[in-house]
């Protein structure tokens, strides 16, 4: 082992995720850099989110293993933020409490819980929905507090798990520009999954192909070298986005074609 | 407008049925001696209350409800809690609940004065053994339905055990704990009153009792209006508090709020 030079910030090896008979995700490698916006594209159903689990620690892979900054995971993956798919709010905590909850669960004085949390309410721009609870929040702005509860414990790693796909497309391209922002200020490393290939060369460094399942493997793997800063709306409309998504599309249509059983 | 329509027809139909009842007695179409009448009630409601004799057995009845309420729910929501978050105990354990809790109440009556003699302590127990079953399926219920995903969640900003239920399960529980407590509030009082109609030297159920012994209807009846009056206060109580703790939950057709 003499990877501790420069060790991945996640590093999968060899990673299968077997659900009683049927094998989800299998032989999976996976590199994401310090520092690098990586997303993950493939059809739905082919394992995107098991992936996820298992980077975050929730579901330990069947076989094969996670590596996080060089040290083989061990139960949660305490360096990792988790944005998920679905709604995970804490319905009954305001959005001030909800996005102050980790620092609290972490021994962090209420107080100082309370301002610093406030403070990334307002990054996300929702100063003065603090005391809202989440049924009183449209899905864009419980998407806001969702990503503040994450950013506030300022974790070395980003998970996302689709996190914009249930949002109009004008609130989708406004969080997407705003989650380049947040990510120009110190660039964590980040794992955004998405069935969106767009939003995908939009936002990433690189773009990660996966197979349809059963037993999805990574099949693709392409840098995207889009200037940064980008904004999202616009440089889908450069020749350079297009012919990316051209390269790309190639490959994933078959895939998407193949996961609706017409391949 | 829509509620006070309706509190209007609430109103109009209870002078009705009074007022109906008391004429027909008056006009001799139904016999008073089974049926008392509603002036006759109020006037020996009145006069319980004058003379002051019915608030010793309000105040033994409702101290054997609110026992049989916070020891019942108290216990059910521990044993509850225990039982969900361990799977073991839970498919151990689950034939016995539920065979006691298919047991009728009304049989342990008598048990329970045996054990416990006939002073309050046998009809707090009757109440427990109400109150606890409900309380204790409520809780357990509230534990399983927890969403994964925000349970997930928690755990991945760092929460401990005690942390998740104390932020997790139990606010999640806490819903259908909550929902639960105006039925268990009424089964608190069914205990008290049926141990008390069964053998005991005071309380309403006491007073019921002893009045159908000598077929003085109009206590009987007086009996069963303060006790729904009694039984209506605890409920209007229990749905205060209820309110007050349930603030995050949206009320209906309010999912969703504003972009
Ligand atoms: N807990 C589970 N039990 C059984 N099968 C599962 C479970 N989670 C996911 N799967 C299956 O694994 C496959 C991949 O699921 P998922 O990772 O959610 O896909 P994606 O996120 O790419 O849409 C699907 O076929 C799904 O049915
Ligand atoms: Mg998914």
């Amino acid at each position: 082992m003499h990877a501790h030079e420069n060790p991945a910030a996640i590093e999968l090896r060899g990673v299968a995720q077997r659900f009683g008979g049927y094998t989800a995700v299998e032989g999976v490698e996976l590199r994401v850099a310090p520092g690098e916006f990586v997303a993950v594209v493939g059809p739905t159903g082919c394992g995107k989110s098991t992936l996820l689990n298992m980077i975050a620690g929730l579901r330990p892979p069947s076989t094969g293993e996670v590596h996080v900054f060089g040290e083989r995971l061990e139960g949660l993956n305490r360096r990792a933020g988790y944005l998920f798919q679905t709604d995970a709010l804490l319905p009954w905590k305001t959005a001030l409490h909800n996005a102050a909850l980790g620092l609290g669960f972490a021994g962090v004085e209420a107080a100082e819980a309370e301002r610093r949390a406030r403070a990334w309410l307002a990054k996300v721009g929702l100063a003065g929905f603090e005391d809202r609870y989440p049924h009183q929040l449209s899905g864009g702005m419980r998407k806001r507090v969702a990503l503040a509860q994450v950013l506030v414990m300022d974790p070395k790693i980003l998970l996302m798990d689709e996190p914009f796909s249930a949002l109009d497309v004008q609130t989708r391209q406004l969080m997407e520009n705003e989650l380049l922002r947040l990510w120009e200020e110190d660039h964590k490393s980040v794992l955004f999954v998405t069935h969106d290939l767009e939003e995908a060369i939009a936002l990433a460094d690189r773009v990660v192909v996966m197979s349809a399942g059963p037993a999805s493997r990574v099949i693709g793997d392409f840098p995207i070298g889009l200037a940064r800063p980008r904004d999202v709306t616009e440089i889908r409309l450069t020749e350079a986005f297009l012919e990316v998504h051209r390269e790309i599309w190639g490959l994933l249509r078959k895939e998407v074609m193949r996961a609706h059983g017409q391949g | 407008m829509g509620k006070a329509r309706v509190r209007a027809y609430q109103l109009a139909l209870l002078v009705l049925i009074v007022l109906g009842w008391e004429f027909s007695v008056r006009l001799g179409w139904v016999d008073a001696f089974f049926f008392s009448k509603p002036s006759d009630i109020a006037v020996r409601i009145y006069a319980w209350f004058a003379s002051g004799e019915v608030y010793r057995h309000l105040w033994i009845t409702l101290a054997e409800t609110v026992l049989a309420f916070l020891s019942g729910t108290l216990a059910g929501v521990a044993f509850g809690l225990w039982l969900a978050l361990s799977p073991t105990a839970s498919a151990v354990l689950d034939p016995f609940l539920k065979a006691l809790n298919s047991v009728p109440r009304v049989i342990l009556a008598p048990i329970f004065t045996l054990w416990f003699g006939l002073g309050m302590a046998s009809k707090v127990a009757l109440g427990f053994t109400l109150v606890f079953f409900i309380a204790f399926f409520n809780t357990y219920q509230g534990i399983r339905e927890v969403s994964p995903v925000v349970l997930a969640n928690a755990r991945m900003l760092g929460a401990n055990r005690g942390q998740l239920l104390r932020h997790v399960y139990l606010p999640s529980a806490a819903s259908w704990i909550l929902s639960s407590l105006r039925t268990s509030v009424g089964f608190a009082v069914i205990g008290a009153v049926v141990g008390e109609y069964l053998g005991a030297s005071a309380g309403l159920g006491y007073v019921i009792s002893q009045a159908e012994g000598v077929f003085d209807t109009t206590s009987v009846f007086a009996g069963i209006v303060v006790l729904a009056v009694f039984v209506v206060l605890l409920d209007v109580g229990v749905s205060l508090v209820e309110r007050k703790l349930l603030v995050w939950r949206p009320e209906p057709g309010q999912e969703g709020g504003t972009v």
